[in-house]
């Protein structure tokens, strides 16, 4: 039995989620290969050759790899993938976007974000905000999994798989990249930071997120937010945390404005120690919270800046 | 141009759901059902591109039993002009799910289906792609703005480092995310005239597609709760206890 996993990157570097999709893979316990499709992407596919457990690399190097569009991206992994047991992928919105698209034209289900392996056909995955965890055995041939980065500790690196480079698929012609905005930021990245600060509606503005922008400096924390905060235009949508966000599990996330609904708990709960400060005692988020500070933020956080700058 | 919107009946995303007691599902007695929010925002879009002119018609599907009607009127007072229940009982899987909007798609031929980048319920987020995969269309998912022009759209996708724009020809899928529209309130006018539209109903025999599903559902479990620690009472304490308690600053 054979597991590919289908490797995320700029054609420069690998996204980190891909060596957790590896490290997920490393429990099945079978071999495993990485696939690079990209453009001028030899230094991502050597990036993924030295991560821990990887057998082999396969590289397909073409234009329209470019930008990892779903539709030629898909047509290629369908074409190689009769040959393994395992497609996986990080839960990343690449991820999210290109396997079902695999798994359909292959006519198999898939398992999407996982959270443990229990046996290479098992797996536990959240439903419900994940307020429901699921163990499901799926019986296709091939099994399609997307693997929720934060469950799985990454591989580390000092591998040195062979690359061997394989004929690029069609040029579908379907869609077109024609633009990317991207958030660009000297902070940690939110999914990987082992500080986050994370602001909510209580913020008020995107001028007062200057505030959470001191802290998080002082503590080398990443920023992240509610719902609420993003639709409010305070902060870009990439920072949004919660079940239809971003999932983080940092060492220590401090919610500040933020009530604790539902959906935006699906996105924290799984950090270490929670913060919470808020100035309504009763607001749900403190139930999660380690250490509650019943306050107004506008009060609270600049003292934190002051004390922290000693 | 026609629009098909899929719409899923789930739990109000306001409840926090609880398993029943034997472990067998979700408890949804006496718990509030509502249309999936992401199906919400899809048929709002449909009905703000039919009211500019860029659409002629939308047809609502929704798959389940009966009580799927609810949010089959609730899209015809939001805009819709017809809809179609496929009935079925048992819950379905993505896969399946997409093979019989594939089959609804080649009735109805529509120029753009657009779905809910996820079920607030089974937050599996793969039906869209499913289907532009088995259709061999395109697929824009997570847009959060979308533009219609001769033969193609326009979509800017949520990405996790920020925004990408992507054209699309038509006829394609596209998937919506939270800030695509805010859907509108409907109005009881229109929730009088939705029970004038047309309400058919199709089986999934009818519609020839086989239910096999690939899953086993072994077990389902509440994750452990996180319990409720302490309030501190000022910033002094709470550095305090980062520092000596939970080290982890
Ligand atoms: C389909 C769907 C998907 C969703 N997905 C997500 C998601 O992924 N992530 C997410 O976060 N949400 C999500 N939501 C939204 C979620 O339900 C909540 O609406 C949102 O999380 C609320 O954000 P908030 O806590 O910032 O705002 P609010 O609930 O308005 O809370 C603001 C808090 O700030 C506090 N506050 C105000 N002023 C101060 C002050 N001066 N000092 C201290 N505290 C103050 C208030 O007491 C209050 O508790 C989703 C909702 C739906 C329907």
């Amino acid at each position: 039995m054979t597991a590919l996993i289908i490797a995320e990157h700029d054609n420069v570097s690998l996204k980190s989620a891909t060596a957790n999709a590896i490290a997920a893979a490393r429990r099945l316990g079978t071999e495993i290969h990485v696939l690079v499709a990209g453009c001028a992407c030899s230094a991502a596919a050597e990036q993924a050759a030295r991560q821990h457990g990887v057998d082999k690399v396969l590289m397909a190097d073409a234009r329209h790899y470019q930008g990892g569009v779903a539709e030629n991206l898909a047509a290629l992994i369908v074409s190689h993938a009769r040959a393994y047991s395992h497609l996986l992928a990080a839960a990343t919105t690449f991820g999210k976007n290109v396997l079902p698209r695999v798994a359909a034209l292959l006519d198999v289900g898939q398992v999407s974000d996982i959270m443990d392996v229990l046996a290479p056909d098992t797996f536990v995955r959240p439903m419900f905000a994940g307020n429901v965890l699921a163990t499901v055995r799926s019986d296709d041939p091939i099994k399609v999994i997307t693997v929720r980065a934060t469950a799985f500790e990454a591989v580390g690196q000092g591998g040195a798989a062979p690359i061997e480079t394989i004929a690029p698929g069609p040029d579908l012609g379907l869609s077109r990249l024609l633009a990317r905005e991207l958030t660009h930021s000297a902070r940690p990245e939110l999914t990987e930071a082992k500080i986050v600060v994370s602001g909510g509606r209580g913020l008020q503005s995107g001028e007062n997120f200057k505030l959470l922008e001191t802290l998080a400096d002082r503590l080398g924390a990443a920023i992240g937010a509610s719902r609420a905060a993003v639709d409010s235009g305070f902060v870009p949508n990439d920072y949004q945390v919660g079940q239809t966000g971003k999932i983080v599990a940092p060492q220590l996330y401090i919610a500040v404005g933020i009530s604790g609904a539902i959906q935006h708990l699906a996105g924290m709960k799984g950090s270490k120690v929670v913060v919470a400060i808020n100035k309504d005692p009763e607001a749900p988020i403190f139930q999660v919270a380690d250490y509650g500070l019943a306050a107004d933020l506008f009060q609270a956080v600049p003292e934190l800046i002051s004390a922290l700058g000693q | 141009m026609k629009i098909v919107v899929p719409v899923k009946r789930v739990v109000d995303a306001n409840v926090k759901v609880r398993l029943r007691s034997d472990g067998s599902g979700v408890d949804t007695d006496n718990v509030k059902m509502a249309m999936n929010p992401f199906d919400e925002i899809a048929m709002e879009e449909a009905a703000r591109l039919k009211e500019a002119g860029l659409a002629s018609e939308i047809v609502a599907v929704s798959i389940g039993p009966d009580t799927c009607q609810e949010v089959l009127r609730a899209a015809l007072a939001m805009g819709a002009d017809r809809a179609l229940l496929i009935q079925a009982e048992a819950e379905l899987e993505p896969l399946t799910i997409a093979k019989l909007l594939r089959a609804i798609v080649a009735r109805e031929q529509p120029q753009l289906v657009i779905c809910g980048k996820q079920s607030t319920d089974g937050d599996a987020n793969q039906t869209g792609q499913m289907l532009a995969g088995l259709l061999g269309w395109p697929q824009a998912t997570f847009a959060s703005k979308l533009e219609i022009a001769a033969g193609s759209a326009t979509v800017t996708r949520e990405i996790d480092g920020g925004l990408e724009v992507v054209a699309v020809t038509l006829p394609a899928v596209v998937t919506t995310d939270l800030r695509l529209n805010s859907p509108r309130y409907t109005t009881l006018p229109n929730i009088m005239k939705a029970k004038k539209k047309p309400l058919d109903k199709v089986t999934v025999g009818e519609l020839g597609v086989e239910i096999r599903p690939r899953l086993a559902t072994l077990r389902l479990a509440e994750p452990p709760v996180r319990s409720a620690g302490v309030m501190v009472a000022d910033v002094a304490e709470l550095l305090a206890k980062l520092k000596n308690e939970a080290k982890v600053i």
